[in-house]
C-alpha cells in the first residue's frame, strides 16, 4: 500500500527534524521538565531529589554548597568558626565532649506572607525535629542536637552533644514557618504530623514559602506552578511564573522538549547522558545542552566475603583489566571523567597523587599469576580449588549500566575470570540484595553524597549491614579495615586543617589501594536548555541549580 | 432478576473479599517493605529507628493480623493513608479514577464507534481487498507497541502542530477546549492500539451471523442488503460484542499505565503502578481493589445487557419446579 503523499512528507519532517521552539522560552513563564513528582513538599520529610528541586525555587537551606562547591551562608550572616568565637567547645548534657555552634540569621527576612524569618522558627523546627515520633529523615541531625538557645531574632546557638568537624554545614536544619505550624503540630500526636501539616493540607499557602518564587497551583503526578514571591528580599528573578512539569518517561520528556510542551529539562532529574548525546546528536543545534560532571560515583561494590574477591590484589587486578577511558569514550563521549577514588576532583579535599590504574590486562594477568591465580583447563583461574568466578549485577533496565556490564565481563573474561551477569529490578536490588549484603561478587551502582562528605557510612567496620543491626549502615562490601577506622574518625573529631588535609590524603591513598569498591567514573547530569537561557550553573552535587534562579535570564 | 442481581452481587462480595486477602498478601510477600526503603535511603538511620518505625508502621506484626486490622478499618470507610502523597487513599483515588474513566471511556466509545462499521464492512465483503485492507490495519494496530505508537504520535501531531499538546492535562479549571486539546493524542493512541482488537471480533461475529438461517430467509423475502445488515445480522453479532465491551469495562477504572505514563496522564494505572514500587501499601491495594470491583461489576452489567438484547435469555428460574438456580 503506498503512503499518501502528504503523510509521508509529514514523517519525514517529524523524524528530520522540524523548526523546534528552542528559543520559544519567554519572561512569562518557564517550563521546566522533570522525570519524578516530590511526594510531599514539607522539607523534612521524604528526602528526594524533586523535591529538593522544586524546593530551591520557593525556600533555601540555611547554608548550601555554592556552584563553585564552596559551603556558603544563604540565610546566615557568616560561617560559624572557633577564631571569631561563634564556635566554642562544651561538655554536653550527657557528659561527653559537645560544642556550642552560634549562628546569626541576615536581616530583613520574611515569608511569604510577610511574617518575618526568626530565630522562633529555627527554635520550632529544632523542638519537631527532635521528637523522634515525628519521624523526620534527618533526625540524627536533630538528635545531635541537645538544645537551641535563642539570643533574640536573629541570634541563635546550637548546643551539639558530639564534638565534630562538620559544624559549619546547617542545611539539613530546615526552616518551619512557627506562626502556621506550631498549632498544627501541637494539635494532634507528632506521628500524625506528617499528614496534618500544612505542607500536605495547604501547599499554596504563602506563609510557607519564603524564596523568590511561592507555590501557586499543584497538580499531584503532573506540575507545580510557581509564582513570584512579592515578598522576597533577595535580588527579584527574571520569570514571572515557572511550572515544573513532571513527565516520567524519558522519550516523552524529549518529545515535550521538541514540541514545546516544555522548556527545558532539569538536568538534575532528566534524561541519561546517552539519551542526550543521542538528543544532541539531531537536534544540538537547536538547543544548548551542557554536561556536568558531579557527585554520581559510579562504582563496583565488592564482596569481601568472596573466596577471590577478598584478595587485594585480585581486585587491583580487575580495575587494571577494566578501559574505563574507553567506556567513558565510546559510551558516554568523554563526558563522564574517570574516578580513581570515591572523591571527585571537583571537591576541595580530593588529592591529586593517589595511586591510579591505567588499563592494562597484561599487568592484571601477572598479578593474579603472581597471587597464585592460574588459568585453568576451561581458561578461567583458580587457586586451591576456588575459582575466579562471580557475579555482576546492577540495577534491571538501566541501559547505560547494561552497556558497562557487556565492557565489564568481556575485558575480566580476557584476563581468566568467570563472570555471571545477573540483574534485578531497583527495589529489589537496593532494598533486598545489596543493602542486606545478598550479592556475592560485584554490585554496580552509583553514590550520591555532599562536597566533603566524609565516607563513615561505606567504609567504616561498623556500619556493615547485618541480621544483628537490623541492616543499618552502608558498608555493603563488608570492608573492615582498622586503618580506615582510624582515618574516618580521626576526620570526624581533628578539625585543624592541616590534619584534615593529611588524613584525606590518606583516606584516598588507602581506598584506591585496597580498593574496597572498583571506581568506574563520575556520572554527568545532562541539561538541556534554551539557547538563549543564560545564568543557570549546574552545581553536581546535591544542591539543586534551582538555589540560584534569581540569575537565569533569557538573552535580550 | 431481582434475585438474580442480588446473588451475583453477593458473589462479587465474596470475590472482593478474596481478593483483598490475595492482594494483601502478595503485597506483603514482595521483598522489602518502607522501612528497607527508608534504611537504603538514609545513612543517618539506626536500628532503634528502624525498629520504632516497624512498630510505629505495624510492620513487625504478622501479615494476617495486620490483614485482619486493615479489614476492620477499611469495613468501616477509613482505607488509610497514602504513604506516597501523605494523603487518605480516596482523596487519591478518586480524582485519578475519573481522570481515567474520561480517557478510557472515550478511548472505548470511539473504539466500538469506528471498529463496528469497520467490522461489518469486512464480513459484508469477506477475502476481498477492502477486507484484506481493513485486516491489514487491523493487525497493525493488535502489533504496534503503544508506547511507539504514542511517541510517533507526539512526533508527528505534537511537535509540528503545537496546539495539541505532548503530554499533561490542562491548566487548573481549563474550559472544554483544552481538555479536549489534551484529551487528543492519548486517545487516539488508545483508540489505535484497541480498534484493532474490536474490528477482528465484530467481523468474525458479522461472518457468523450472515451464516445463519434467518438470514437466508431474509434475503429469500428480498430484503436489502442493508438492511439484511444493519437490521438482522448487526443486530445478532452485537450480543458477542457486548461480552467483549463489558468485559473492557473494567479497564475504564484500572487505567491504561503506557499511554498514562507516555503522557504524564493522572490515571489510575500510573497511580496503582508507582504505588506497587513505592511500597505504598494502602493505595496499591485500595487501587487494585477498585478496579476488580469494577470489572466484575461489568460482567454482572453484561450478563444483564443479555437479557435485554436477546429474548432466547431468561432470569427466571425454571417453571417446572425441576430446575433452580439461573439460566444465564
Amino acid at each position: 500500500m503506498k503512503l499518501p503523499a502528504s503523510l509521508a512528507a509529514l514523517l519525514m519532517l517529524a523524524l528530520v527534524g522540524l523548526p523546534t521552539p528552542a528559543d520559544a522560552a519567554s519572561k512569562e513563564r518557564l517550563v521546566i521538565g522533570i522525570s519524578q513528582f516530590p511526594s510531599t513538599l514539607h522539607p523534612s520529610f521524604d528526602s528526594m531529589l524533586a523535591k529538593s528541586y522544586v524546593a530551591g525555587l520557593a525556600r533555601r537551606p540555611i547554608t548550601a554548597y555554592d556552584p563553585d562547591w564552596n559551603l556558603t551562608c544563604l540565610l546566615c550572616t557568616g560561617l560559624p568558626t572557633y577564631e571569631d568565637g561563634t564556635v566554642t567547645d562544651e561538655t554536653a548534657e550527657d557528659g561527653a565532649p559537645g560544642m556550642a555552634v552560634t549562628y546569626s540569621l541576615k536581616p530583613g527576612m520574611v515569608w511569604g506572607d510577610g511574617t518575618p524569618i526568626t530565630t522562633a522558627d529555627v527554635a520550632f523546627a529544632w523542638r519537631v525535629g527532635h521528637d523522634r515520633e515525628t519521624g523526620f529523615d534527618a533526625y540524627e541531625l536533630y538528635r545531635r542536637i541537645d538544645r537551641v538557645e535563642v539570643h533574640d531574632d536573629r541570634r541563635f546557638t546550637l548546643h551539639i552533644n558530639k564534638r565534630t568537624c562538620d559544624f559549619q554545614g546547617l542545611s539539613d536544619l530546615n526552616l518551619l514557618p512557627a506562626h502556621i505550624e506550631r498549632p498544627i503540630f501541637e494539635s494532634g500526636a507528632p506521628g500524625d504530623y506528617r499528614q496534618r501539616t500544612a505542607y500536605q493540607t495547604d501547599p499554596t499557602n504563602p506563609a510557607l514559602w519564603y524564596g523568590p518564587y511561592r507555590v501557586k497551583d499543584i497538580v499531584t503526578g503532573q506540575r507545580i506552578v510557581l509564582e513570584r514571591n512579592p515578598n522576597w528580599w533577595g535580588e527579584s528573578p527574571y520569570f514571572d511564573e515557572i511550572v515544573v512539569r513532571t513527565i516520567e518517561n524519558t522519550a516523552a520528556l524529549t518529545a515535550n522538549l521538541r514540541s514545546g510542551d516544555i522548556d527545558m529539562i532539569a538536568g538534575e532529574l532528566g534524561i541519561a547522558i546517552d539519551q542526550a548525546l543521542a538528543f544532541e546528536e539531531s537536534f544540538g543545534e537547536d538547543f544548548q545542552i551542557l554536561y556536568n560532571p558531579g557527585l554520581f560515583y559510579e562504582h563496583l561494590d565488592v564482596i569481601q566475603d568472596h573466596p577471590a574477591l577478598k584478595e587485594r590484589p585480585v581486585r587491583q587486578a580487575l580495575i587494571q583489566a577494566i578501559d574505563r577511558q574507553a567506556i567513558s569514550d565510546r559510551l558516554f563521549g568523554g563526558k563522564q571523567p574517570v574516578a580513581n577514588s570515591n572523591v571527585n576532583p571537583l571537591d576541595s579535599v580530593y588529592y591529586a597523587d593517589l595511586p591510579k590504574y591505567a588499563y592494562d590486562p597484561e599487568a592484571a594477568a601477572a598479578k593474579l599469576e603472581e597471587a597464585g591465580w592460574t588459568i585453568g583447563p576451561d581458561g578461567v583461574r583458580t587457586k586451591n580449588g576456588e575459582r575466579l568466578s562471580f557475579t555482576l549485577m546492577t540495577t534491571a533496565g538501566n541501559k547505560s549500566r547494561e552497556q558497562v556490564q557487556q565492557v565489564l565481563q568481556a575485558q575480566w573474561d580476557a584476563i581468566g575470570a568467570d563472570v555471571a551477569i545477573r540483574n534485578e529490578p531497583p527495589r529489589v536490588f537496593f532494598e533486598q540484595t545489596v543493602s542486606k549484603r545478598r550479592f556475592d561478587g560485584v554490585a554496580l551502582f552509583a553514590w550520591l553524597s555532599a562536597p566533603e562528605s566524609i565516607p563513615r557510612t561505606t567504609l567504616h567496620s561498623d556500619q556493615i549491614p547485618s541480621e544483628e543491626n537490623s541492616f543499618i549502615g552502608q558498608n555493603y562490601t563488608g570492608y573492615a579495615n582498622p586503618e580506615m577506622d582510624r582515618i574516618l574518625e580521626g576526620l570526624e573529631t581533628e578539625c585543624a586543617p592541616e590534619t584534615q588535609a593529611r588524613l584525606w590524603r590518606e583516606l584516598q591513598t588507602l581506598y584506591a589501594t585496597d580498593l574496597p569498591a572498583i571506581p568506574l567514573y563520575f556520572r554527568a547530569n545532562s541539561y538541556l536548555l534554551p539557547k538563549n537561557l543564560e545564568g543557570l550553573t549546574p552545581t553536581g552535587h546535591q544542591f539543586p541549580s534551582t538555589l540560584w534562579v534569581e540569575e537565569w535570564r533569557l538573552a535580550e | 432478576m431481582l434475585s438474580y442481581t442480588a446473588t451475583r452481587l453477593l458473589e462479587c462480595l465474596l470475590v472482593l473479599l478474596v481478593m483483598s486477602f490475595l492482594v494483601y498478601g502478595l503485597i506483603g510477600l514482595m521483598p522489602g517493605d518502607p522501612i528497607d526503603l527508608m534504611i537504603s535511603a538514609n545513612p543517618d538511620f539506626t536500628a532503634a529507628d528502624a525498629q520504632r518505625l516497624k512498630a510505629l508502621y505495624g510492620l513487625d506484626r504478622p501479615l494476617l493480623e495486620r490483614y485482619g486490622t486493615w479489614l476492620w478499618a477499611a469495613l468501616q470507610g477509613d482505607f488509610g493513608y497514602s504513604r506516597l502523597y501523605q494523603q487518605p487513599v480516596g482523596d487519591i483515588l478518586l480524582p485519578r479514577l475519573g481522570w481515567t474513566t474520561v480517557l478510557l471511556g472515550t478511548s472505548l466509545a470511539l473504539t466500538v464507534m469506528i471498529a463496528i462499521p469497520l467490522g461489518v464492512w469486512a464480513a459484508a465483503r469477506p477475502y476481498s481487498r477492502v477486507d484484506y485492507g481493513i485486516n491489514m490495519i487491523c493487525f497493525a494496530g493488535i502489533s504496534v507497541p503503544p508506547f511507539w505508537l504514542a511517541l510517533i504520535l507526539i512526533l508527528l501531531v505534537a511537535v509540528p502542530f503545537q496546539a495539541i499538546p505532548a503530554g499533561g492535562m490542562g491548566e487548573a479549571g481549563a474550559g472544554l477546549l483544552e481538555r479536549l486539546r489534551h484529551l487528543f493524542l492519548p486517545v487516539v493512541t488508545l483508540t489505535l492500539a484497541s480498534i484493532g482488537g474490536f474490528t477482528r471480533f465484530m467481523r468474525g461475529a458479522m461472518i457468523q451471523a450472515l451464516r445463519a438461517d434467518h438470514i437466508r430467509t431474509a434475503r429469500a423475502k428480498g430484503l436489502s442488503r442493508a438492511r439484511i445488515l444493519i437490521g438482522h445480522a448487526l443486530r445478532h453479532a452485537l450480543l458477542p460484542l457486548i461480552t467483549v465491551v463489558a468485559l473492557s469495562f473494567g479497564t475504564l477504572f484500572s487505567g491504561a499505565l503506557i499511554t498514562e505514563t507516555m503522557f504524564s496522564w493522572s490515571g489510575m494505572g500510573r497511580t496503582i503502578y508507582e504505588a506497587t514500587l513505592g511500597n505504598d501499601y494502602n493505595l496499591a491495594l485500595v487501587g487494585l481493589l477498585t478496579a476488580t470491583g469494577f470489572t466484575l461489576a461489568g460482567n454482572i452489567l453484561a450478563d444483564l445487557l443479555y437479557a435485554g438484547l436477546d429474548p432466547r435469555i431468561s432470569f427466571q428460574t425454571a417453571s417446572d419446579g425441576t430446575g433452580g438456580g439461573s439460566t444465564a
